[in-house]
């Protein structure tokens, strides 16, 4: 892996917080009626799509699962945007059709967020299929929750992304729970990455709290994908702050359990290597701090103001 | 005493055969077990053996002799002493042709009336371009697949047997050798991966085309056809559409029974996003594959396996296309309409003859050819003309296709109807296997006269 620079990590830093930010300030839109029905949060889980942001290449493709807020600011989209889709306007990246769990930016190679548990995946591995098809050297990387890692759809999905030795990096987001289920109660056998070695395919397991492993793995996973070897696993332990959607007290994990997570605080450990190495200093950090809660106010502001769709919007874009 | 080697059925919907190959001759002393010949049917070329034991007597068609009867006798074994006792009694020949005769009153698949099936609608015969020569269905599908192949290096196929095979119905034979396995690829059997492969490609401006074995086994990928393929131009705000065919199969075969009989067009039908077509003749089946193939949407194409051998003429022309939601009115007439699509057609057809024939009932039959969306206009058009309507189709009769025109023509075509509409649908149970049930199970044409009675008050 080459060598960080002192803007990389700026760059690290300073996403993450903008993903935390905009989830906080998003669950206050939801507490105020701005925002209805679903919505997943990831808070906490900021290390492993800004980790694995670092290793991209912009024409590379993307698809994830519905707690999608966070990949779409990592993949560089714009946050007034995105919170305007939360709160179903016009100026939303679906116009306001699709909601916190579908959205889609094409010319960003962002191919959702989808609703349904497991099936990004068939759909991450068919983009991979069609980079390999048009002879790209890009890649889909395609994030599973560790909830999916049961459906069946996924592990037919490893074996035509093995079978046909198609580009796509499969990252597992292990954040402990599928909805209310620990993963103990819901996959026989915990070490979720080999779950591709009948497949062949490889998989390592990494910790998504440190984002330093996590573009580490993603790196080289990246690398081994790109060159034509076919899928690859990485499997990040994470661990979301919040209750499944909004709606979830999260009475199924003890207040011990999340303290505990919260000590290894993914952003703080960045800021404590900035610090340490003197890429910035603490009036430069809180700059950083100061700027981002102004955008993320400003988005919020811009998202609650958007017209909401016309209502001939209703019978729009059902067929092109 | 001597046996008759009978012309055997090696697939449910296989009605004759080819002989391709003898691989014994005059003489010769079978065993059970013995292969004795090679069949090409309308899937694939197969192996026969003998199950009873004797000497080759007399083999009864020469090598590459074609579409003999199933059932028909194709040799004769046994001793050779006894083989001048028969030919004293009756000729061999003579004797076999009689029990062809009632064999075939037994054929699982009705083709009687052939000449009726035959008869083209006024608007195909107005068509310059119609060719002399008569194709089949598969062969229909199959040219036109090819021929959007050669335009458009994005479109690939993908499905169970789609290669190597050649088709499990041999509609895609050809395909491979022409193509290469990058465009033209066989699949595990695993629909919901595949399908969501499928998909995810079309997201990314591939324009796949999407063989399934049969419709049965889109139901394990169904997820990703409505909540994929279907929505998601819709919540991505008009930004990603999903360029696809799904095509196969669909509706009874022959005595496969429940899990492989069954008649998804209502279904499909429901669905916003989706287009869905059905069509019944190698004519409408080359025009509407290539408005699917071109179309931007994801078009389901019901394609009905009893129907593959169905041989007509077609419009060779590389661009000939025929627009998605517009019905064809197959046959004018004044008295009565029947609404219908796919295999239901050829009943519909049969059924018009005899109500002609027997009740001097002129009916009008239109032809759907896309069910979604659906061409309204048309069947207002004739209702408001013959003031009486019968719908037709294989699917069950709860919310079947048939219920929405009988909906929308009582809303809009109220005071033009002299009586209520009748459905005529399938069974209101799963398919059964026996071939005296699934007869009954399947709308026939004495369910279509019956329902024109009705709705023409005739007793």
């Amino acid at each position: 892996m080459k060598r960080l620079q002192k803007a990389d990590y700026i760059k690290m830093y300073s996403f993450m917080l903008k993903i935390r930010r905009f989830e906080e300030r998003a669950a206050q839109l939801y507490g105020m009626g701005k925002i209805g029905g679903f919505c997943h949060l990831y808070i906490g889980q900021e290390a492993v799509v800004v980790g694995i942001l670092m290793t991209i290449d912009k024409n590379d493709s993307v698809v994830t699962t519905y707690r999608d807020h966070g990949h779409m600011i990592a993949r560089g989209l714009d946050p007034k945007r995105i919170m305007a889709e939360l709160t179903g306007r016009e100026d939303g990246y679906s116009a306001g059709k699709g909601g916190s769990m579908h959205m889609f930016s094409k010319e960003n190679n962002f191919y959702g967020g989808h609703g349904i548990v497991g099936a990004q995946v068939p759909i991450g591995t068919g983009i991979a299929f069609t980079h390999k098809y048009n002879g790209e050297k890009n890649i889909c990387r395609t994030y599973i929750g560790d909830g999916a890692m049961n459906n069946g759809q996924v592990f037919e999905a490893f074996n035509l992304a093995a079978l046909w030795k198609l580009p796509v990096l499969y990252i597992i987001e292990n954040n402990k729970y599928g909805m209310g289920t620990s993963v103990d109660r819901a996959a026989a056998g915990l070490d979720l990455y080999k779950r591709g070695e009948a497949f062949g395919i490889p998989g390592e397991k990494v910790d998504g709290m440190n984002i330093f492993s996590v573009m580490e793995a993603a790196d080289k996973a990246g690398k081994y994908v790109r060159e034509g070897n076919g899928p690859y696993i990485i499997e990040v332990q994470t661990y979301r702050y919040r209750g499944h959607s909004m709606s979830d007290p999260a009475k199924y994990r003890t207040k011990e359990e999340l303290d505990n997570y919260k000590q290894t605080d993914p952003i703080e450990i960045v800021k404590a290597e900035i610090l340490k190495k003197k890429i910035a200093t603490n009036d430069e950090i809180e700059k950083i701090n100061k700027d981002t809660l102004e955008e993320i106010k400003n988005a919020a502001e811009f998202a609650t103001n958007s017209p909401f769709p016309k209502d001939s919007e209703l019978y729009t874009d059902v067929y092109l | 005493m001597s046996t008759e080697i009978l012309m055997p059925a090696l697939s449910p919907t296989m009605t004759e055969g080819n002989l391709s190959k003898w691989l014994i001759k005059k003489g010769d002393t079978v065993k059970a077990g013995d292969l004795i010949a090679e069949i090409e049917t309308d899937k694939a070329t197969m192996e026969v053996e003998a199950v009873d034991e004797g000497v080759v007597l007399d083999l009864l068609f020469k090598e590459g002799e074609a579409n003999i009867p199933v059932n028909k006798a194709i040799a004769i074994i046994g001793d050779p002493k006894e083989k001048v006792e028969v030919k004293k009694e009756a000729p061999i020949e003579k004797v076999i042709e009689e029990k062809k005769i009632e064999k075939n009153i037994e054929t699982k698949i009705e083709n009687k009336k052939a000449e009726i099936i035959d008869t083209l609608s006024p608007k195909i015969e107005e068509d310059r371009n119609l060719s002399s020569e008569e194709i089949t269905m598969r062969q229909a599908l199959r040219d036109t697949m090819a021929e959007e192949m050669r335009k458009d290096n994005k479109v690939f196929i993908l499905g169970e047997e789609v290669a190597e095979y050649q088709g499990a119905y041999k509609v895609t034979q050809g395909l491979l050798q022409e193509f290469g396995k990058e465009r033209v690829l066989d699949t595990p059997i695993s629909e919901h991966g595949f399908t969501g492969l499928a998909v995810g490609a079309a997201f990314k401006g591939l324009r796949p085309i999407l063989e399934f074995m049969t419709f049965n086994f889109s139901m394990q990928a169904i997820d990703q056809i409505i909540n994929s393929a279907a929505k998601t131009l819709y919540m991505s705000g008009g930004q990603i559409n999903c360029p696809i065919v799904f095509r196969g199969p669909n509706g009874a075969a022959a005595q496969v029974a429940a899990q492989h009989s069954q008649d998804f067009s209502s279904w499909y039908s429901q669905v916003p996003g989706l287009k869905v077509i059905a069509p019944s003749t190698p004519y409408n089946a080359k025009g509407l594959l290539r408005s699917a193939i071109s179309d931007p949407n994801p078009v389901i194409f019901l394609e009905n396996e009893i129907l593959y051998g169905l041989k007509g003429p077609v419009n060779n022309d590389i661009n000939f296309s025929i627009p998605i939601g517009k019905a064809n009115i197959e046959k004018e007439g004044k008295d009565l309409t029947i609404v219908t699509y796919s295999i239901m057609l050829q009943k519909s057809k049969e059924a018009a003859l005899r109500l002609k024939e027997e009740y001097n009932l002129d009916t009008e039959i239109i032809d759907l050819q896309t069910l979604r969306p659906l061409d309204t206009e048309t069947i207002l058009n004739s209702v408001k003309k013959t003031n009486r309507l019968i719908t037709v189709e294989e699917s069950w009769p709860f919310g079947s296709v048939g219920s929405e025109i009988a909906n929308i023509v009582q809303r809009d075509a109220f005071d033009y109807l002299d009586s209520p509409v009748i459905k005529v649908n399938s069974a209101d149970v799963p398919m059964p296997y026996a071939l005296s049930l699934e007869k009954l199970y399947l709308p026939q044409v004495d369910d279509i006269i019956n329902a024109a009675k009705k709705v023409s008050y005739i007793k």
